[in-house]
């Protein structure tokens, strides 16, 4: 008896359902016994952060499980897994997209840009990163990383936002602890708007 | 005071983890070999198993193993136990599968036959009280008595209704304390106002969800969690996992919110421990954010009954306040006497009674939830004082004024003191800097469809305790180690209550090194991160560990370079000599002389009075510098109390029932301000909580099935950045506490309590003074009072649509 069925469960299923065993150690995996054997390639070559990553992807797989559970990149964060929350934000061709929402086929050919990727090799902060730190924006920080993402993503089509274009800007991204005025300031502080 | 570093901001170290993505959560860590556990969680909001064959699920590929109820500890109900037999709400966890991987684990789920008996439920505690009503547990269906447990209460047809329809409660409640001479002072009253309220409650809904990784190894348990909490969880985590303290290591280097929920140790934290133990292999259980819904706690919903006298100069002269508590279908705490004793505080009335019913329903699990129980009777009473002001023809900040706690103020049934209180000098700030007079000028402005209301609103939690300890080493190298057994739940106490251990040394920040987030560390024995406790016990306990390492230092120098230790002082992290300063020894030098002392200058030996926590982490650190450690035995002569005050300008589209916040400030009276834009960030934080409170949060349960409908965060809709205005103002009053070394006191609770006091004010300003007595206020609860129907929900109804 299935005593659990229900939207949640079943969209999970249906995404897991592709998943590969390749990636058991990091347990968003799965056997995948039940996959069509002419599904899509399997191997990709990525583009994470500027490098060429070359990983083991099945199907129906999500961009957030490929970069936490495939690669380590623990910085993008699950707050839902259903696109309710934006923790997951990363840039995809420089546009802020929810990980947990877009299949990692998808990112093919694109350039992925998570928030490991915005901090220099000599240890300096992205100035978004900069500004997050002087203006004590996060307080739990588990919101942060898609935080920053979502104000690179501004920035870069927008550089000097009006704090009420900010808002809206950043309006996909929630916060549980309420630090949204910090944010703010600190995309004004990001965007040499400080006041 | 001049501070070097109380009242100054500085950089938490732990923050560049946040914006880098370096932070690790519970879910970020992975071992070799771990196994992947999934929950199967009931579907009934109450059943008892009659028949489970794990063998479709045991023989699959990939499947390590089941944990059950009957493989764990028994627990006392209502106490929450790890698993269940007998679930008691939709979502309990009835058991864990654990696999090579998640899919597996859930495959296996699928697999299990297991057959359900319903048994009766209830979402709705006055329904539950009805004669012959559902009881939410077979053993009854309140919570009650000294010690709490579960009995059972069942009212008269005529007492329900009577409450029901807003009629001086009759019915006999489990729960009452007064002081006073309740009827003498409402025989004073010029104004009596009689209300009935809902505060529904609503989930905590963290953003991170409390997945949990354990192993064992070398008869150590390794639990990786997710608590606000630090040291304070290792005696209770310990026997839940069943281990020894000394032999639990757990780490929680960053809480990803828990706002109440994560406070002590929960039921499925220990799972992992015990699963890995059956199974010989490490478990991580990741929990969803349907399963946070259920597991993840909420508030205490209130349905109650107040009645409140004024007397004609504006004093609350006497208050009856009877509540009956939704708690949920376990054991809760005591929102309704906090609620009390905030009322009791905020407006000193010369008599109170407080009664209440805890009863239990089939709904998620309750506990403390930011300001539990202030913030609910914060919600009600505040418009409440709105009401008497017009009544009277006072102002309402005056009001306020008339009735301000200072440092005479008495609270709760025995009337205890505070340590110190200085609420009007806080409306003074508030009112000056938010231009009160000029803005109340705007109340019921109309601009098209749109009505202005103007709010205030106050907050109160105590914020303080004692008896805790400090724990400072310092290594030859120089460094000046801060040992900090701070849970890390977003508000930087760990570190800013640290400076006062710095500010006793007299040394420079960039020598200091704040230890914490895993009890391998060698952390001190904290209080527990809530109850707005922390940065008044903290930096007092931080200021005693400090103090004793200032003794040693001087103690040390002296059995150095001469004299007596009262002959030396400290600055610049040096140790010097009075008369003749170059006769020093700096902190590291002074460091490595106290490893050649030993004894209680290096931790080879610890005072008596530490907690056994302290004591091992000192004996981890023993002989490797200078340890300073003490417990805070200072003085505290009452009850710490944390204030704020609110101050709101709203829209309220009368065409639509939605309202914009277009203006807010928030005032902190919190003491000395030990880091500025940590208590600006709370204040702003508490605002949004508390709008959220108000206007948009709740729990929605059908009644016929016991089903929640908004697990998720879109339907529970915490306040995103477009419900909360896009700057918020904050301001404290920034009186020093005599009872803390640095002047400080909590605030993190009435940072809230405040919010949602000066949204309803306002929402009812708006409306020409209309008391809606309920929260949320949603649209269509506006929409139907102005179009003059009745509320679109039953008499009292919470949990509902």
């Amino acid at each position: 008896m299935d005593v659990k069925l229900n939207r949640r469960r079943f969209i999970k299923g249906v995404i897991a359902s592709g998943i590969a065993a390749g990636a058991a150690r990091h347990g968003a995996a799965v056997a995948g016994g039940d996959r069509p054997a002419q599904a899509v390639d399997r191997l990709l070559s990525l583009k994470i952060n500027g490098r060429i990553r070359r990983v083991d992807v099945l199907p129906q797989e999500t961009l957030a499980h490929t970069l936490r559970y495939r690669l380590g990149l623990t910085g993008t964060k699950l707050g839902c897994n259903r696109g309710e929350c934006g923790a997951c934000t990363v840039l995809v061709d420089d546009v802020p997209h929810y990980a947990c929402s877009m299949l990692t086929h998808n990112a093919r050919g694109k350039a992925v840009l998570t928030v490991e990727g915005l901090q220099s090799a000599d240890g300096t902060l992205h100035p978004v990163q900069q500004a997050f730190v002087e203006e004590l924006a996060p307080q739990c920080g588990f919101c942060t990383p898609g935080q920053i993402m979502a104000t690179v993503g501004l920035l870069r089509t927008n550089p000097q936002p009006t704090r009420e274009q900010a808002r809206h800007g950043l309006s996909g991204n929630l916060c549980r602890c309420g630090a949204y005025d910090h944010y703010l300031n600190a995309v004004m502080r990001a965007s040499g708007q400080a006041t | 005071m001049t501070y070097k570093h109380i009242g100054k901001d500085f950089t938490p170290p732990d923050i560049f983890g946040k914006v880098t993505g370096k932070a690790k959560y519970a879910e970020d860590f992975t071992v070799d070999g771990m196994a992947y556990a999934r929950l199967l969680v009931s579907p009934m909001p109450h059943a008892r198993i009659k028949r489970l064959d794990l063998g479709p699920a045991l023989a699959m590929d990939g499947v390590f193993g089941v944990l059950t109820a009957d493989d764990l500890p028994t627990v006392d109900a209502p106490n929450g136990g790890i698993l269940t037999n007998e679930p008691v709400f939709i979502g309990d966890p009835i058991l864990a599968v654990a696999a090579v991987d998640e899919k597996t684990a859930e495959d296996a789920i699928g697999k299990i036959e297991i057959e359900l008996e319903p048994l009766p439920f209830t979402v709705n505690p006055t329904d539950s009280l009805k004669p012959a009503g559902p009881n939410a547990r077979q053993e009854g269906n309140i919570y009650a008595g000294s010690p709490p447990e579960v009995g059972e209460l069942h009212w008269r047809k005529e007492d329900v209704e009577r409450f029901l329809t807003g009629g001086q409660p009759t019915a006999e409640a489990p729960i009452e304390w007064q002081y006073g001479d309740l009827e003498a002072s409402f025989d004073n009253a010029a104004v009596i106002l009689t209300e009935s309220f809902v505060t529904t409650g609503y989930a905590h809904m963290s953003m991170e969800p409390r997945s949990v990784m354990s192993y064992w190894e070398n008869g150590k348990c390794f639990v990786y969690g997710s608590t606000q909490s630090q040291s304070f969880i290792m005696p209770f985590l310990a026997p839940m996992v069943g281990v020894a303290p000394e032999n639990l290591v757990y780490v929680s280097e960053y809480c990803g919110g828990g706002f109440g929920s994560k406070i002590f140790p929960y039921p499925t934290m220990a799972l992992p421990a015990h699963f890995a133990k059956k199974l010989g292999r490490p478990v991580m259980l990741r929990i969803t954010r349907e399963e946070e819904y259920y597991i993840g706690s909420a508030r205490v919903g209130f349905q109650g009954w107040i009645k409140a006298g004024f007397a004609a100069d504006g004093r609350v002269c006497a208050v009856d306040l009877y509540i009956v508590q939704d708690l949920g279908p376990k054991r809760a705490g005591g929102d309704a006497s906090s609620a009390g004793g905030a009322v009791s505080i905020l407006y000193q009335p010369e008599a109170l009674r407080l009664r209440s019913v805890p009863v239990l329903t089939n709904t998620t699990p309750r506990g403390a939830q930011r300001g539990p129980g202030q913030n609910q009777i914060a919600a009600i009473f505040e418009p409440m004082m709105d009401k008497a002001a017009q009544e009277l023809g006072l102002d309402r900040v005056a009001i306020r004024h008339i009735n301000a706690p200072d440092s005479n103020a008495k609270l709760n049934a025995d009337q205890g003191p505070v340590t110190s209180a200085f609420m009007a000098e806080a409306l003074a700030l508030g009112a000056k800097r938010w231009n009160w007079t000029e803005k109340t000028k705007r109340s019921g402005r109309r601009r098209g469809s749109k009505v202005t209301g103007i709010g205030v609103g106050q907050g109160y939690h105590a914020a303080g305790t004692t008896g805790f300890d400090g724990l400072v080493h310092i290594t030859p190298d120089g460094k000046i180690h801060l040992h900090s057994g701070v849970g890390n739940l977003g508000t930087y106490s760990y570190a800013s209550t640290t400076r006062a251990a710095a500010e006793v040394l007299k040394c420079d920040w960039s020598q200091c090194e704040v230890v914490h987030g895993r009890s391998a560390a060698h952390l001190p024995w904290s209080s527990y991160q809530a109850g707005s406790v922390t940065i008044f016990t903290h930096t007092r306990a931080n200021h005693v560990a400090a103090m004793d390492a200032v003794a040693k230092l001087k103690e040390v120098a002296a059995a150095a370079l001469g004299g007596q230790a009262e002959d030396y002082d400290i600055d610049g992290e040096r140790v010097f000599h009075r008369a003749r300063k170059s006769r020093a020894l700096s902190y590291g030098e002074a460091a490595a002389k106290a490893i050649e002392m030993g004894g209680r200058y290096s931790g080879v030996e610890a005072p008596e009075d530490i907690h056994d926590v302290t004591k091992r982490a000192v004996a981890g650190i023993a002989g490797q510098g200078l340890v300073g450690v003490a417990k805070d035995n200072l003085p505290k002569r009452g009850t710490v109390p944390g204030f704020a005050i609110g101050f709101v300008e709203i829209e309220l589209d009368v065409e639509t029932g939605k309202h914009e916040i277009i203006d807010y400030l928030a005032v902190g009276e919190c003491g000395t301000v030990v880091h500025p834009l940590g208590l600006a960030n709370q204040l702003r934080g508490g605002g949004v909580w508390g709008f959220g409170m108000a206007t948009t949060e709740r729990h929605v349960y059908d009644p016929q099935n016991g089903l929640p409908a908004n697990v998720g965060f879109y339907q529970c809709k915490p306040p995103t950045y477009l419900d909360v205005p896009s700057r918020m103002d904050w301001a404290a009053t920034d009186i020093p506490d005599p009872d803390n070394p640095v002047g400080a006191r909590g605030i993190g609770e009435p940072a809230m309590g405040c919010a949602v006091a000066a949204v309803m004010c306002a929402l009812s300003d708006a409306l020409g003074g209309h008391l809606f007595n309920r929260t949320p206020v949603t649209p269509d609860v506006i929409l139907s009072h102005i179009a003059g129907l009745p509320p679109t929900s039953g008499p009292l109804a919470i949990n509902t649509f």
